[in-house]
């Protein structure tokens, strides 16, 4: 080797970046995901419908290019163009922030665990341990009542409440391993406070993995969004969700497969190129596929 | 092994009064009550029925009763259909429920195990991939999306099998669900049963059992099988989990009279002891679950044995 090489530090971000976009498949599901979230932002805007316009000329008609139906339309003449891009608008919205949510507290709570140590630590994992074993989606299901039905804070809430655990496990660990290392001890040496150690030396070195992880859970998300709109739980008509479309698309699905066609589909893409970004991110970022 | 078991079931008495004092606070800081309806009632009549069923007496007192009361197997009565009390109404749909959630079970451990093991001793580029694709799409796909699409495509379409209800008990109508329910537990029982046998297949035991001469089929169902077959095992308890929520949907999908519309029917209604009546036998069943499944791989693995 010539004395030429330009040293770049492998590992970080720079590199990861690479191997992501190297990966065709992830830069794939990367592109579709733009070009949907671009699609829910803009649809909208350009179709002549709103999401809760009636057309009584076009009663559960299929999708049609001279109607201006693009995707058909309802039992009640409403547009599925715009009801299912405000779906996905809608449950993209409300899945990022409880990801966010929930990356909050899990990352609070299990930073605090990790670096307190001792019987804190048992006590507050203990904690976790419990509301691990709990039927979440039943705990999820009588959290929604807390609040007026439809009410948006309502889901964002129970979603958070149970996205937060496996965040706060993941954090804890992690950070039990830093704790050990030279500078959180040099940072302690320094006479710096268990909170500003927290800030300034723990979090900072989470975000990496805290960030591959934070991919993963927003699929999760959408997918506990929509499973609460699908059981009525979730977002209120008239507003819709992709959950709530699919209910009302199955139930129609003999005389109008359309309705339950087009959210499903929207679903699937979203779930499944989400999941990908995800796969593909743990894998730019695992050393052990190096 | 005893000692280990009685702890447990103590752990999972602990863990059910937590569910049990959670989901009551919860359920009765919400907003609304059980007699809300579009009509209002007058208010003696709501005083009456409040009294009736004794929840006009502060909370304590009733988390007290109703604990009391549940110490004697009694779920109480529900509030919005008055001629049932609440152990009635799970008993009418808890069996066509657990009929379903166990052949769901059942078809995904067999065919998810068989497939994982196919896949681990046959290998090819092909299959990998195909498997691996196969695998995450049912993983990725929510039950409540391939429910509906099952019965487009199988019920609508090609006139096989019945779009949905719950006739004559007929096991036609149980097909589609079993299979909506079945398929997320069998993929992810396929990769993790191909992963373990793989690792397993690699250890140096497995190489000295075959260095001892000792025949392919031997190796593997005696030496290699058993250890390999542990988190397959593990992961059944939270399987048993996920089929029972996933209950709720496919019920609901399909049109089946099951427990499932309870809880969230009771939810919106806020009848009381039903909901707490369903979170109590679902959460002990996974509870249940999760303990004999840890059973059985203490069975299974000597090591964890001694812990």
């Amino acid at each position: 080797m010539s004395e030429e090489v330009r040293i770049v530090p492998r590992g970080g971000w720079g590199e990861a970046k690479w191997r992501l976009l190297g990966n065709r498949l992830t830069a794939l599901a990367l592109l579709l995901i733009l070009l949907i979230a671009l699609l829910a932002l803009i649809g909208p805007l350009v179709s002549p419908w709103g999401y809760d316009t009636l057309d009584w000329q076009h009663l559960a008609g299929p999708p049609s290019l001279s109607a201006r139906h693009w995707f058909g339309t309802d039992r009640l003449g409403r547009d599925l163009f715009v009801r299912t891009l405000d779906g996905v608008r809608l449950s993209l919205a409300i899945s990022l922030l409880a990801s966010i949510m929930s990356l909050f507290i899990g990352v609070t709570f299990g930073a605090i665990a990790g670096l307190a140590g001792g019987r804190l630590d048992g006590w507050m994992m203990r904690c976790v341990d419990v509301l691990y074993s709990l039927p979440y989606l039943f705990i999820v299901i009588i959290l929604t009542t807390l609040f007026s039905r439809g009410s948006l804070a309502a889901l964002l809430v129970a979603l958070a409440a149970v996205g937060w655990l496996t965040t706060a496990r993941i954090v804890r660990a992690l950070t039990l391993a830093l704790r050990r290392r030279e500078f959180i001890e040099a940072a302690r040496a320094t006479g710096l406070s268990g909170p500003a150690i927290l800030l300034r030396h723990v979090v900072p070195n989470l975000l990496g993995p805290v960030a591959v992880y934070a991919t993963l859970i927003v699929p999760q998300m959408i997918l506990f969004e929509t499973f609460l709109s699908f059981l009525g739980l979730g977002v209120q008509e008239p507003h819709a969700s992709l959950g709530s479309l699919i209910y009302g698309g199955a139930q129609e699905m003999e005389s109008a497969p359309w309705m339950l066609l087009v959210p499903a589909l929207f679903l699937v893409v979203l779930l499944l190129c989400l999941n990908l970004i995800g796969d593909g991110l743990r894998d730019a970022f695992d050393p052990r596929e190096r | 092994m005893l000692n280990l078991a009685l702890r447990r079931i103590g752990g999972i008495l602990l863990t059910l009064l937590v569910i049990i004092s959670v989901s009551f606070a919860i359920i009765r800081l919400a907003p609304g009550g059980p007699f809300d309806q579009e009509q209002a009632l007058s208010a003696p009549v709501r005083a009456n029925l409040e009294r009736a069923y004794g929840l006009d007496r502060p909370l304590r007192v009733q988390y007290v009763r109703y604990l009391g009361a549940l110490a004697h197997g009694d779920f109480g009565p529900s509030l919005r259909q008055p001629d049932f009390s609440v152990s009635e109404l799970i008993a009418q749909g808890l069996p066509l429920s657990a009929t379903l959630g166990l052949a769901a079970i059942l078809v995904a451990a067999l065919s998810g195990i068989c497939a994982g093991l196919a896949a681990a001793l046959w290998r090819s580029r092909g299959a990998d991939l195909s498997l691996a694709a196969l695998t995450a799409l049912c993983i990725a796909l929510p039950s409540f999306v391939v429910g509906p699409l099952l019965a487009l495509v199988f019920g609508v379409k090609l006139h096989w099998l019945p779009v949905a209800g719950w006739q004559d008990h007929s096991a036609r109508y149980l097909v589609l669900p079993v299979v909506t329910l079945a398929l997320p537990v069998a993929a992810y029982l396929a990769r993790l049963t191909r992963a373990s046998l793989l690792e397993v297949l690699g250890a140096p035991f497995v190489r000295s059992a075959r260095a001892r001469g000792l025949g392919a089929a031997r190796v593997l169902w005696r030496h290699a099988l058993p250890p390999a077959l542990l988190p397959v095992v593990s992961y059944l308890g939270p399987a048993v989990a996920f089929t029972i929520t996933g209950s709720l949907v496919v019920e609901s999908v399909f049109g089946l009279p099951g427990t499932g519309r309870y809880l969230v029917q009771g939810a919106i209604d806020r009848d009381y002891p039903l909901v707490m009546g369903m979170v109590i036998v679902y959460g002990a069943l996974t509870l249940l679950f999760n303990l004999c499944a840890d059973l059985v791989c203490g069975w299974l693995d000597p090591r964890t044995r001694h812990e």
